[in-house]
């Protein structure tokens, strides 16, 4: 359990700390009395994304080691986060099917220390994007689920995997079919790889069906988004839906359109890895809100 | 691609930006360049679209063939709301006609590899 002054205090050692209103509520509910007077609900889960593992350049040198160095520093937070989310690009694509399974399961070996065994995955598109999502099946698991933590809702939505790294209209459907079951004010947490919504087209920093996702989630009114794919922070909002994009483990991109080309920002011997990450979410019983802290690769 | 979502594209365009006089998406032999449009042919290869800057001028009815070597690329011009498939082995067809100057960024919108994010280009539109 982490309470406010330890979240704070696992704050100020890895950077600022953000608030997103708008998640907890019916967990009280789901709680029950005697839980909420003794704060049952309040945990915090870990983001790590787009480790892009296989992937050999001058954008990042120490790309051998880089989200094994990621994997201690989760594993030394004072606070053990109750699992991980793994929001995609796991892997770096490859053009070979006998080599992208070898990645995955190398990828796999790598956080295999990591002392929180529940992690949830889904893929990016250089994990599943060429082949439909089969070696992630076949290796990781489904590419799309939900699930319940403690009074939140969580959803792994796949826009990935189809064709033109759309969501899909069987996917749709079951999106529609899993919120059905939910209240309209029940927290929920969207975890997926591009963003939903049009941030920047022209990198490809979209989905094509994303506004059909988000049309489906707007009648809910606690609703927020995790998601990677772009390599930085981010934060966005879609009428009350709050996005958050998380950093990379691999290289950093550039601000959103901030330039022509979307290329990495180059690596600087001076501060490796400036600009990667991993980041802590605190989901609190009672303050209705969600609260991130950003983490580099290695603390020091 | 349906007529109905050929039809679409033309009328999001125009609704939108007002930008071109009109626009479509046609498969091989469904609607052939007319005789006054201008045609620019290009081909589409992991990772490249050659050309890469393809300049237009206002006015000038124009038909983009396209033809894809190795892969199911996309064709994709956010600002115009324009998008194809562009299967290998067909000529898919772009028409339109530009009505405004400027330059308008194209890309590849189906993930195809490891140099997918470098697979864009520009349309160039002048008076």
């Amino acid at each position: 359990m982490i309470d406010r002054r330890s979240f704070m205090k696992l704050a100020a050692l890895g950077g600022g700390a953000v608030f997103a209103s708008g998640l907890i509520g019916r967990a009280q509910a789901a709680a029950g009395k005697a839980a909420r007077l003794s704060g049952y609900s309040d945990f915090y889960f870990v983001q790590m994304s787009d480790s892009h593992w296989g992937y050999t350049g001058p954008d990042n040198p120490n790309a051998e080691i880089t989200l094994k160095e990621a994997v201690a520093t989760v594993n030394n937070l004072e606070i053990q986060p109750d699992f991980i989310i793994y929001t995609g690009d796991l892997t770096h694509t490859t053009d070979d099917p006998v080599e992208r399974r070898q990645r995955l399961r190398e990828f796999q070996e790598i956080v295999r220390p990591l002392k929180v065994r529940d992690i949830h995955f889904i893929p990016g598109e250089h994990d599943a994007g060429l082949d439909g999502g089969a070696a992630f099946k076949e290796i990781i698991g489904p590419t799309h689920y939900s699930f319940d933590h403690k009074g939140v809702h969580f959803i792994a939505i796949d826009n990935v995997s189809q064709p033109g790294s759309t969501i899909g209209d069987p996917q749709l459907a079951w999106l529609k079919a899993d919120l059905s079951r939910q209240a309209k004010d029940q927290p929920i947490v969207v975890i997926t790889h591009r963003p939903l919504f049009d941030l920047v087209p022209k990198w490809d920093w979209a989905t094509r069906d994303g506004d059909k996702a988000i049309a489906l989630l707007m009648p809910y009114t606690n609703v927020t988004v995790f998601y990677g794919h772009i390599h930085q922070e981010n934060h966005h909002m879609t009428g009350h839906i709050a996005h958050h994009s998380a950093k990379s483990l691999i290289f950093p991109l550039p601000a959103p359109g901030s330039q022509d080309k979307r290329e990495a920002l180059p690596w600087d011997p001076t501060m490796p890895y400036k600009g990667l990450g991993f980041r802590e979410v605190e989901a609190e019983n009672k303050a209705s809100e969600y609260k991130i802290a950003e983490y580099p690769v290695v603390r020091r | 691609m349906a007529r109905r979502k050929i039809i679409a594209v033309g009328a999001g365009i125009l609704a939108a930006l007002g930008l071109l006089l009109g626009a479509n998406v046609a498969a091989r032999n469904s609607t052939p360049a007319a005789s006054q449009e201008t045609v620019v042919k290009v081909v589409v290869q992991r990772f490249v679209f050659t050309p890469t800057e393809i300049v237009l001028r206002t006015g000038q009815p124009t038909v983009l063939e396209f033809q894809s070597l190795d892969f199911t690329h996309g064709f994709n011009i956010p600002d115009l709301k324009i998008r194809a498939d562009l299967p290998p082995g067909q000529i898919i067809r772009v028409h339109l006609t530009p009505l405004k100057p400027g330059v308008y960024d194209f890309l590849c919108d189906n993930f195809c590899g490891a140099g997918h994010e470098q697979m864009n280009g520009k349309i160039i539109v002048k008076n």
